[in-house]
Order: C-alpha cells, then structure tokens, then sequence
C-alpha cells in the first residue's frame, strides 16, 4: 500500500484491520471499511476495466451506485462469480478476488484496444449499419462480437447462496437516508407511522455524514456532528425500521416497491454459510417519501474518459470517508461551487491541488475566497480541452472559454495532474419517482428536471426534488413532510444553517475545443462508448426522439443506465436541434435501479421449487416402477414404462398392442373434475355442451363438447349424471381449471338465475381405466359385489360400489375402443387399488401404460385430443363431428357462431386420417400438407397433427388437418420433407373398428 | 402492482386478480335471431380506451367472484368496483 495515499483520518476505517484481497490476480491490502474502489486507488490503482466498443482504459469515475466504469467480475472462476458489479459498491472482506471484465488478455495490454485506432470507422449505429446486411450472415457476426464486447462471465454452475422473498407493509417508507431522509423518518415515526427507512449504503446519513466542512453548519454545529445526533435519535425509536445495504430496484403503481436487501455481501466466504444472502422486499407503503439524493454531472469534454478522471464528489467521499487521496498532484475541473468543498477536504490534508479550472468568470462566495487564499490558482472562465496519458491522465491543456460559452480563445497551457476531479452541477436522482410514473418538469434556471406530477401517495425532498442548498433543503423539508403525513408537530425546533456554497452554475452541456467535433472523443455515456460527435450524427441523420437517438447511439443503455450522461445527451440535442429541454422527451428509467441478481429475483423458487409440480396418488408406483414421465400442464405423468432396454418406440409398441391383446391399466387421475350440483344443474349442461342433456337418465354417462363463443372447440370429456341434480364432469387434464373458470364465468355474470353449483374435485379422486379383452375378468376380481354383465352395467354407464370397503364410483367409458372401465376412488387409496388391480391382471399380462400409448391407442379410434387435433380454429363441424351438434336446442355457447359465414365455408381445414403409400413410414407430427410441390408458392393445404406406427394395425396412421379435407377421400397428398417428399392418401379417421365390435363384443 | 379492493373479500394484491376485459357487455338472448354482423359485434368488437375504462375482474386466488371495475387506463387509478349486476357508481 503506498502510504502516502491513505490519510489515517477517517473513523470509517477500522485500521487495526487489514483485509487482503485479489484484483487481477495480485493481492492487494485494504483496511476494513473500504469498498473495492477506496482500496484500489488507496494501491494507486485506477485503471480497472476497459470501455465496451473501442476498449479504452477506463478508471474509477465515481464513489457508488451510478459508476460506469469500474465494473467488475467477482469471485472469478467460482460457483458464487458474479459480473457487472461496480467496485464502488462491493465491501472488501478477507479473501476477496475480483478482476477486470471485457479485456483480454489483460486490462494493460488489451487486444480490443485497437478498436480505439479503428474508431472514425465505428460511428453511431456502426452495428446497425454494417452486420444487417446480409442478413444470414448475422450468426456468424454474432459470434464475433460477443466474444470481442462479453461484459463479464456469466456462472456456470449452481449458485450455492440461498435468497429469500419479504412482504413489508409500512405506513411510511423513506428511501434515502440523508438530511432529509432522516429528518422525514423522524418526524413520521414520531408522529405514530409505522415507518421503514432504507439505504443503500452500508450507513447512514448520506455524504453529509462525512462532511466536516467549517463552511457549512446546522445550529452552528458542523453537519456531521448534528447529523450523528440525528442518527443516534431515530436509531432507538420503536416506530422505525432501518435497512442499510438496501437499494430501492423498482418503484411501481400502488406504492408498490421491490428493494434488495444485502446481508452477507460484505462478509468472507466462510461466514457466509447457511446465511440468506440477498432479500428481495416487496414493500407496499401507505406513503412514500423519495430522498434519493442527486447525482453529479461529469463534464464533456475531448478525452474526458481517462483513468485517474474522476467526479469531483468522489474524490471528496473517497478522501474523508475512506482517508484515501486518489492523487497526489490534483486538478479539479468545475463549473460550480461544491468543487471547492472537494479542493478544502484535500487542502485540510496537505494534498496538492495544482490548479482549479472553472468555467465561470465570476465566483463570489465564501469556500472559493478560502480556497483562494491557500495559493490555489483557479483559472475562471477557461475550460479543459485535451488530456493525456493512456493508462492514467498526466497532464491536460486548457484554453479560454469565450464570453457565449461556445468557442475557446487565446492560447493553450498544459498542466500537469495525476487525477482530475469534474464538477457539472448535480442531477436529481429521479429514477424512482420517473418509474412510479411522475412527471418531470425542467427547470430553467440551473437546467434539472424535477418532480412535478406524482402519480400515487408519495413525495419527493431534499437534492432529488431539485434543492441543493442546505438552507432550502431542510426548510423545505420540515414544510413538505408536514403537510403530506399532515403533522402539526415537526418535532423540529428551529434549525439554523450557514453554507459557504453560493448556488451560481455555468451550465454548458458540451464544452467547445479547438479541434473540429468530428476528431473529438468526448463520452456521454462512458460504459458503452457514446460521444457527443455519435449523438450530433444520430440527430444529422434524421433521428429527433431521445428514445430513438438512445437506441441508435447506445447512450444509457448500458448497466448503469446512462445515470451519468443521460442529462448532457438530452444537452446536447436541444442545443444541435436549437429546442428546448425536455422537448424531445426523457429517457424513460426501467426497473430495477442497479442490476439485480437471479438469485434476489427467484427467491427461494430454485430447483423443484422453480416450477412446482403435481404428482398423483400412484405418482411413487409409477417411479418404482421405471415409468418416463411428460409434463401435462403442471402434473407429472407416466409417458411409458420401458423394459430393459427397450427404447419409447419399442415400449409404446408392446403396451399399445398388450391394451388390445389382453389388458392395459392407465393412470388417469389427471383428469380434471368438476362436480356440478343444483336444480337447474341439467340445464346449464345443456347450455355448454353442445348435444343435449336433459334426457341422459341417472347412472348414464356420456361424452361433451365445449365451445367457445367463436365456435372453435375449447374442451371435451365424460361427463356422469350422479343423481336427479348432481353430475360430475371431466375435462382434458391441460383444460380443468380453464373449464372450470369459463363456467363460473358464464354461471356468475350472464346466468345468475340458474341454480348450480361448482366445485373442483380433481385432486380428490385417483382415476384408474383398465381397458382390453380382459379387463372385465380383471375388474370382477377387484369389485367383486359388482355385476358387470352387459345387461346391468352397460357401455356408457356408471356404479357406486366399494372395494374394500371403500367407496368407489365405476364408469364404464373407452377411450381406446376397447371395453373398459374407469375406477374412480378417494385420492389416497388410489396407489393400493392400483396394485389391487396389477395382482388381478397378473395372470392376464394386465400391462400398464403411459400417455404415448394412451394417445396411439386413440388414434388408432380417430378420436381427438383437444389441443393436439385441435388448435382453437376448428369448429365441430371441421372436426366432422358433426353428430354431437344439437339441432334442436335453441342456444348453446358457441352455437351461432357454426354459421358465420366464415364458419360455413368449405374450403376450411378439416380433420381427416392420412395412411402413408408405404405404410413403414411414420409421419412428423407438425409436417405440412400440400397438394401441388410444381406451382410456386407452393400451396399448404394443412398440417399433420398426430401420428403414430400402429403395432395392431401393423402400418403407420396419422391424423392432420387439410384444407376442404371432408371431400378428399381417396386422394393423393404429399408431406414434403427436407430430403424427400412422402405421399398420403386420405383416409377415414377411424382406423380400427368402425363399427365397435371390439367395444361391444361380448366377453 | 395495483392493490384493487374485491367487493367481496376487501384490498387485495393485483397478482390475486385476473382481468377479463370490457364490462357491461351482455349475451344475447336470442343469439340464433342475429345477423352475422350483429353477432360479430356482440362476438368480437371491444374498446380499447386511453382514460375511463369499465372492465370485468375476478378474484380468482380468491373468492373466485368476478365483479367490474372503472379504471382509467393512462394513470391506472381504479375509480370504483360494483358488483356484477350492479351500475356502475361513477361515469
Ligand atoms: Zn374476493
């Protein structure tokens, strides 16, 4: 550590407490208490990173959230390495690694940097302009890019920390504890709000905490002191929470908040273990009072991106709060009063200030006389037009600003310095306020946008409500905070100020050279590589949107979100285009504030959590017994149950051809069931589906379309009349809650009258269909009270009976086309009856079966499957199920809409079987359909939307929509493929069994 | 994220919630006597307004009630909710 950088002043700093820490693989020491930043200069260290597009060195340029440029990857090479993090922000801790991003092989000698001699050749929009064209050769350009620009690494294992979400309700959130931030928490927490104060520090009070200035007071104490008390004061209050470490991500409608709370961020690695790292807090505040602060504006001008170019507030923070000198041989740059504060904390130390430049000609107010007096010379009315130095500024020249501001005069000097510190003025930090969906207004006189319009129950004060002063600021303060949490006690008595500082600024948002713009590099936006010359061109070009020049030049798009330039880019624009401020917009800031990590956002949602899943009650046999299962929705389900070595082919074939041979178990628990009960229960079936209901007689089952009111097919099922006024439903696993929200829907605002009654019992039953030849032998054996003959338990049926004791409901229902039944049964006992029924099969080959085989099987029977066969533009009609269409009943969902005249057409798709000439080949599912491959553009008739090789009919089958398809039979298609086209003929959907002998064999 | 008051259930978090676009929008009762442009209109055509807008929410994390809402759509403030069947309390 050279010493002479680091000033043993600052009670911040715990001395007695080394820290090593890694930057670019050289280990470093730092005191406890220092960021990554205060550290590295402390080292004599500013140059961290490179710049995004043409690879310039880039320094520290500031002390926290709103740095551009020292943004750095952590923990590099490990499970916890993070990128884009600002090394203004990260707390150093023993063991710490961190290294420069976006430079390779090495932030001092960096390849990239050759984009800098390339640069006339990559102006705005260079990107744009030269990788559209042609447009195939973007993924090989891509390529390129991402590797030579690659802002940080992103992990690639599991990120071991853990994360947790909080819900806070307040009556009163502060974000921001400076002056005024802590002066609001006050007041509100002693006036009875429940109150939370957040920052984003890891202290409080803002930079007045440091500020030791004589110049500067509050009831003639200096405001550190005052402010300490202050601090002390809310710390014991009962009615007051405080987070530090916690920055505000998103300010949303309704006083909603998202803020990150950080808790071991700045803890070694092994004192981290089993800790929740970050919280994300979702804060819905009755009132919201915004102290954010304000931002200092760098200043624009040529080269003004150097490393060892810094703000002038930082180099003030990082001197007084860190006892850390980020030069020896300073310079400040200004065009306002608070860079004399910065030049007394340095003078105070016996730091060497070689030279203040101000833009203004006139400078009248106590710390710049003072300043004055220790032989500082400050040269009024000039401005910096040139620096040099390529790893670190070693001198800049500076020329005479002319009486408008808008040319140099006079001759050039050059001056030497290790580190300039800028001064623009400051910028209100109203990111928040702006998200919340404020409206700004500017203000002429020392050009900031401020609050204007609030949106919810929310005030802004202090330097982010446009009051810079001391005075004004916490006059200002007391007054708002009374009247908006509308208090009579300011638990203020009077509080006196005095300021040094005069309020006089020389705004000029591009400060003029020597050179000609176009051999100028003066950056806007630092991170992404943005100079006034980009922004001149974008608008020469024809671009008048901020929104437009932003996206065309890149400026404030960067991580940092352009916190920095944004102001002197809108500058810019008016004084090129002559309007005014804010007539061309601002830039709108998105959430979150800083980048937020994965982590902080899923919460505790990683792993099985990230995605819950619904598993049934014959999940684990299911398991145990080798199953490969398909996500349906949100439920797992068994998809088939491979034997040794068979593969899904191999296995679907034997459990398709097993179900047909002998016997097939399913577990169908997925279904969704809705049990419907009431007096006029019958009616509204009548009304949903689309053949009639009041004639099914108790005990019978019968199967349902559903419509939506356009027509198109919405869900399908059996639906079973339980009694005179109960019947239960099922719909298609995917569809359950859907169906039954449509139905609340219709029940609730257009047919209250009816008397009817819904609940979803999905999750109670456990469904198990046993389907084949033998699944009545097997059946008997489980419900052994129950006569299953023809006669009293007919197809289409249904009967309580008990297994065990337990009660059970039997639906004799076939969706493969084979005899079959349904057991339906408490969810719980599902797994045992299961079993029951694999022992009663034993000697039948009873084989179970996954969805694949399940979904061939129906195939094979031309039955649809809502949302494979149909995709929301088919109507009944269209599926040539046009049997299940009443003609008699006057109105039911969907109804009128069979006969629009568009419904009615031909020429729409239709639902047809498809047989391959050789009957090996197996369809792609999704595959176009065409007629004629000679005419150009090829006409696409449909698409092929189930298809299957069918083991019992032993040739290939598929399902697909075409194109007036009903009166196609018999006529020849062709799926064109990649390498080969394959010819169809058109076919009756039914493949099997027309006639339903399988289903009604007598067995 | 709104905090919308449920008529039934009182203030509740938006995420609770889902919109089920223009209100006051009622089924015909006689649909089958409609000329194809009348259903079409009944069918398809919805507002889509800048300013006071009425619309049909349901609580479906809820009490599973749907219930109307008057909103203004360019500052997202909810003007009043009423329950179906209900006229709206404010224009
Ligand atoms: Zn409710």
């Amino acid at each position: 550590m050279s010493n002479n950088l680091r000033f043993k002043t600052s009670k911040f700093i715990d001395e007695t407490y080394r820290v090593s820490f890694k930057f670019n693989n050289k280990t470093y020491f730092g005191f406890k208490g220092d960021t990554l930043a205060s550290a590295l200069l402390a080292n004599g260290i500013h140059l961290v990173g490179r710049s995004f597009k043409y690879h310039r060195p880039r320094g520290i340029m500031t002390s926290g959230s709103e740095e551009p440029n020292a943004i750095i990857q952590l923990h590099d090479n490990s499970s916890r390495t993070e990128p884009n993090v600002r090394a203004t922000e990260v707390e150093i801790y023993e063991g710490l690694v961190a290294s420069s991003q976006n430079c390779w092989p090495s932030v001092n000698f960096d390849i990239g940097g050759i984009n800098n001699l390339l640069s006339p050749i990559l102006p705005a929009g260079f990107y744009y302009k030269t990788f559209m064209w042609p447009a195939s050769f973007w993924e090989k350009y891509e390529y390129f890019i991402r590797k030579s620009a690659g802002l940080g690494k992103s992990p690639k294992v599991a990120d071991p920390d853990i994360y947790e979400h909080k819900y806070i309700h307040c009556d009163v959130l502060v974000i921001g504890a400076g002056i005024s931030g802590i002066m609001a928490a006050k007041m509100a927490a002693k006036n009875g709000f429940k109150t939370l104060l957040v920052d984003e520090k890891s202290y409080l009070g803002g930079s007045s905490i440091y500020d030791n200035s004589e110049f500067s007071k509050i009831n003639n104490q200096i405001i550190s002191s005052w402010l300490e008390k202050e601090i002390n004061e809310i710390s014991k209050l009962e009615n007051l929470e405080i987070k530090t470490r916690t920055s505000v991500a998103a300010f949303h409608g309704y006083n909603f908040l998202l803020a990150r709370e950080n808790l071991t961020d700045h803890l070694p690695i092994n004192q981290r273990e089993n800790k929740v790292r970050q919280r994300l807090l979702k804060i819905r505040a009755k009132k919201v009072i915004t102290a954010t602060g304000s931002i200092e504006r760098p200043l624009i001008f040529d080269n003004n991106d150097r490393p060892g170019i810094m703000l002038s507030s930082a180099i003030k923070r990082y001197i007084d709060l860190y006892g850390v000198a980020c030069g020896e041989n300073n310079i400040l740059f200004t065009n306002n009063d608070t860079a004399y504060e910065t030049a007394m904390s340095l003078i105070q130390r016996g730091i060497k200030i070689n030279a203040i430049i101000d833009n203004r000609e006139q400078i009248d107010s106590k710390i710049s006389y003072e300043v004055e007096k220790n032989n500082i010379k400050i040269y009024k009315g000039y401005t910096v037009v040139d620096t040099y130095g390529y790893r670190r500024i070693n001198k800049i020249s500076i020329m005479k600003l002319s009486k408008d501001g808008q040319t140099v005069i006079g001759d050039k000097t050059k001056l030497n310095c290790d580190c300039l510190g800028v001064s623009g003025g400051w910028t209100p930090a109203v990111h928040l306020f702006t998200q919340s969906g404020g409206k700004l207004k500017f203000r002429e006189e020392d050009q900031v946008f401020i609050p204007n319009v609030y949106p919810s129950d929310q005030i802004s004060i202090g330097s982010c409500n446009g009051d810079f002063g001391l005075e004004e600021i916490i006059k200002n303060t007391l007054s708002s905070i009374k009247k908006f949490l509308d208090i009579d006690n300011s638990e203020y008595k009077t509080v006196e100020t005095i300021s040094g500082l005069n309020q006089s600024k020389r705004n000029i948002w591009l400060l003029p050279s020597d050179k000609s713009i176009g051999k100028t590099k003066s950056f806007v936006d630092y991170q992404n590589d943005a100079t006034a010359k980009d922004i001149k061109l974008a608008l020469r070009e024809g671009f008048r949107s901020i929104e437009h020049v932003k996206r065309y030049t890149t400026t404030g798009m960067g991580t940092d979100q352009g916190k920095l330039g944004n102001m002197h880019a809108l500058g810019i624009i008016s004084e090129t285009a002559g309007t005014k401020m804010g007539e061309h917009g601002t830039t709108t800031f998105r959430p979150p504030y800083t980048p937020l990590t994965f982590g902080t956002i899923v919460g505790r949602n990683v792993g099985e959590f990230f995605d819950i899943f619904r598993r049934t009650p014959i999940h684990d046999w299911h398991v145990a017994n080798n199953a490969e299962f398909e996500n349906v929705g949100q439920w797992k389900r068994a998809w088939y149950y491979p034997k040794d070595n068979e593969n899904m082919h191999q296995a679907v074939q034997r459990e398709s051809k097993a179900a047909r041979d002998s016997a097939g178990i399913l577990d169908a628990s997925t279904l969704g069931k809705i049990d419907i009960q009431g007096t006029d229960a019958s009616e509204f079936l009548n009304r949903v589906y689309t053949n009639a209901w009041s004639k099914l007689a108790i005990g019978k089952c019968r199967y349902g379309l559903m419509l939506n009111e356009d027509g198109m097919v919405y869900d399908d099922g059996v639906t079973t009349r339980l009694g005179e006024n109960h019947y239960i439903m099922t719909t298609t696993t995917g569809g359950a809650a859907n169906v039954l929200g449509k139905l609340e829907d219709y029940l609730q605002t257009e047919w209250p009258e009816l008397d009817v009654y819904l609940s979803s019992v999905t999750d109670h039953f456990a469904t198990i269909s046993v389907c084949g030849p033998n699944s009545k032998k097997i059946v008997s054996k489980v419900v052994p009270d129950l006569d299953l003959s023809d006669e009293k338990f007919p197809h289409m049926s249904f009967k309580n009976s008990k297994i065990d004791n337990i009660k059970c409901r039997i639906m004799r229902i076939s969706f493969t086309g084979e005899h079959s039944y349904e057991i339906n049964i408490q969810a719980n006992f599902g797994k045992s009856v299961w079993e029951k029924c694999m022992e009663a099969g034993k000697d039948f080959n009873i084989t179970p079966y996954g969805t694949e085989t399940m979904h061939l099987l129906r195939a094979e029977k031309g039955f649809i499957i809502v949302g494979q066969d149909t995709d929301a533009t088919l109507t009944p009609i269209d599926l040539q199920m046009d049997w299940i269409v009443s003609k008699k009943k006057y109105d039911f969902i969907g109804k009128r809409s069979l006969y629009r005249s568009d419904t009615i057409r031909e020429d729409r798709k239709q639902l047809v079987g498809l047989l391959t000439e050789n009957p090996e080949e197996v369809l792609e599912e999704g595959a176009q359909i065409v007629a004629d491959i000679k005419k150009s553009p090829i006409e696409m008739l449909g698409h092929v939307t189930s298809s299957y090789y069918s083991p019992n009919l032993k040739k290939s089958i598929a399902l697909g929509v075409v194109k007036g398809g009903k009166n196609m039979l018999g006529q020849k298609l062709i799926i064109p493929m990649e390498n080969k086209n394959i010819n169809v003929t058109v076919a009756d959907p039914v493949f099997l069994d027309k006639e339903g002998e399988r289903l009604n064999a007598k067995l | 994220m709104f905090l919308i008051n449920c008529p039934f259930c009182g203030e509740r978090e938006q995420s609770e919630f889902k919109a089920g676009g223009e209100a006051h929008i009622v089924r015909p009762k006689q649909p089958t006597e409609l000329s194809d442009d009348e259903w079409a209109e009944y069918l398809f055509m919805r507002k889509n307004i800048k300013g006071v807008q009425f619309e049909r929410w349901n609580h479906v994390h809820g009490c599973r009630k749907w219930f109307n809402m008057v909103r203004d759509t360019s500052n997202d403030q909810i003007k009043a909710v009423y329950k179906m069947g209900e006229k709206p309390p404010v224009k």
